[in-house]
């Protein structure tokens, strides 16, 4: 194949990416968006095998590693719960780190199929982009793995901090710096390469560590803009038009998530990415609220009998739904309230959950409609006509400290504002406090009501209760 | 400005942008084929600019209950760099440089197909009732 219509092919397949991520502005669109990133992939790698030079032990070995890795992948994500969803992503963001650093390796060795120069020889700005391409996929791939132990509960949540963590990351980072400019330097030394892809692997360890379990939102998606970024590294590298494109679009994409995750927390990307938040400070704030106030503690015939009657009661997921797969008895419970005429609603947190949409997903797979679902800013001045607010494994994010406490380590974070509601119903396995360990006032008012026990049983005799 | 508005406006800077890196790749295409093999760096480089501008307005339009099927989607799209693991495997080189090239093809593979299916399965669950 030419070479002018290879690089038709490949603006061919960036297009059709761009399309994919276009489609997903509604439900309606989505499929169709995935169905041409399929076709663009599929464009990009025919071009490929069609590349003048490729040898037919060449395209064998392509074939058979296709034909692994995608069985694996396709059993993966069919088997795959929609509760493991996160940790499932985080290891997907890990491979493409890895793949980035064996294409970096095998540039490196090979440098004159990629026309970078020759072995020993390697052009100076094609070291410089091999080498981003490299240390962004290194810190990728550790750091994803780390994220997938923490999702997958391999290791404690709870972030990992220790006395001169933060001086320890600067000194490495700036020994990375001159690593790379050192390997730049020699023209390419494999002895320096190795240096750098170790020390960036230890970094993206090291990075991920001190951030707790409920940033991971902020973090799948950092790393997911990282794995954009390292692709666009070895895009520069091989000077493919289709790489860099898809590595920007990747690389903005994941950094509108985290940006729009931090948001929903109101607090800085820095003060995520430093860790340790939901230790030390916390707690000092949950001695002074807290005292022998006493909470109403009802059952869940109690919580049906409110609930029969509302006119119009809100949904509030949270984490807690995802890790007791709540979500199919919740359905149940709103398609009783339904028939009954009663409107149920959804409100969704930004950060609800442990990826961007996470909650959105479980509903959509207990068959819950989109039209029903609601984003904070919409669905916020509701509360205050609702009757009754089901807050089911959700915490910090109704907490109305954030609005009034300046001292909270949550103060300013958007809340739902689920205490303008008539009743509020919290189930929950105990009192403890959320992630932020601050503990919820609301717990306390009159017109709260608790409901201990585990989510999903809880919902399921509440529907139990509903039906008699 | 309302939202509509807004949105709007984003969906044609969105246009704009996107017609924008056509009209850069087409003269990178051009320029890649007048001085090969690798075209020069400042015309990858305006490439790669203009496509951080058309992911950000694009990703804006991106509804919020889609967020997760937007990082699937974008992590299968980012295994586009199999292009790169391809020519390693494919073209002649050294043994390592097969290896490594071989190995990455396995790895982005898993993400190809892994990242579309599990796509294609969330958004299949969004369903108006």
């Amino acid at each position: 194949m030419n070479q002018s219509l290879t690089s038709f092919a490949y603006l061919v397949a960036a297009v059709l990416f761009i399309l994919a991520l276009r489609g997903l502005s509604h439900p309606t669109t989505s499929r169709r968006g995935n169905q041409l990133g399929i076709i663009g992939m599929g464009i990009a790698i025919l071009a490929t095998l069609l590349h003048s030079g490729m040898s037919l032990g060449g395209v064998a070995l392509i074939v058979l590693g296709v034909a692994i890795g995608g069985a694996i992948g396709t059993v993966a994500a069919l088997r795959i719960k929609m509760t493991a969803l996160p940790q499932l992503v985080a290891a997907f963001h890990s491979l493409v780190g890895l793949a980035a650093v064996f294409v970096a390796a095998s540039a490196l060795n090979a440098p004159q199929s990629f026309g970078i120069g020759t072995t020993g020889h390697i052009h100076l700005e094609s070291l410089v982009e091999m080498s981003l391409g490299l240390a962004i996929g290194a810190v990728t791939f550790t750091g994803s793995l780390i994220a997938f132990a923490k999702l997958q509960a391999l290791m404690s949540g709870t972030p990992i901090t220790f006395r001169g963590q933060h001086k320890l990351n600067l000194g490495l980072g700036i020994l990375l710096f001159i690593l790379v400019l050192l390997f730049i330097v020699s023209g390419g030394s494999k002895i320096l390469f190795t240096a750098v892809a170790i020390l960036a692997l230890l970094m993206g360890f090291l990075l991920i560590i001190p951030i707790g379990g409920a940033d991971m939102p902020v973090v799948v998606s950092m790393l997911n803009s990282y794995s954009g970024w390292a692709a666009a590294g070895i895009g520069f590298t091989i000077g493919n038009m289709a790489l860099i494109v898809t590595g920007a679009l990747v690389g903005s994409s994941g950094a509108i998530l985290s940006y729009i995750m931090c948001k929903g927390m109101n607090r800085s990307i820095f003060n995520v990415l430093l860790g340790g938040f939901g230790n030390a400070g916390g707690e000092a704030v949950a001695g002074t609220t807290s005292g022998d106030k006493s909470v109403k503690i009802g059952s869940a015939e109690d919580a049906a009998f409110i609930m029969k009657n509302a006119s119009k009661v809100i949904i509030v997921p949270g984490y807690g739904m995802a890790v007791s797969q709540a979500q199919h008895a919740l359905r149940e419970m709103a398609d009783v309230l339904k028939a009954d005429n009663i409107v149920v609603k959804y409100a969704i947190h930004p950060v609800a959950g442990r990826m961007p949409g996470h909650m959105n997903v479980l509903l959509a797979e207990a068959g819950v409609s989109y039209d029903d679902v609601f984003e904070l800013e919409t669905i916020n001045n509701e509360f205050a006509s609702a009757d009754v607010v089901y807050v089911i494994g959700a915490n910090d994010v109704t907490n109305p400290a954030a609005k009034t406490n300046p001292a909270s380590p949550i103060f300013g974070m958007p809340i739902l504002e689920v205490d303008k509601a008539k009743t509020v119903l919290f189930v929950k396995r105990s009192m403890a406090s959320g992630y932020s360990g601050v503990d919820n006032e609301l717990f306390f008012r009159d017109n709260t009501m608790m409901l201990f026990g585990d989510a999903k049983k809880m919902t399921e005799e509440i529907v139990q209760s509903l039906d008699h | 400005m309302t939202p509509a508005d807004l949105a709007a406006q984003a969906a044609d800077l969105a246009h704009q942008a996107a017609v924008l890196a056509q009209n850069a790749a087409g003269v990178a295409a051009v320029a890649a084929q007048n001085a090969p093999p690798a075209a020069p760096f400042v015309y990858l480089f305006s490439i790669f600019v203009l496509a951080i501008f058309v992911g950000y307005y694009v990703v804006w339009n991106v509804t919020p209950a889609l967020h997760s099927p937007l990082m699937a989607v974008t992590n299968a799209i980012s295994s586009v760099i199999i292009v790169g693991a391809m020519l390693a495997t494919g073209l002649q080189g050294s043994n390592v440089a097969h290896l490594f090239g071989f190995l990455a093809v396995v790895l982005v593979s898993v993400n190809i197909f892994g990242g579309f299916v599990v796509t294609n399965r969330m958004l299949s669950m969004f369903r108006k009732k």
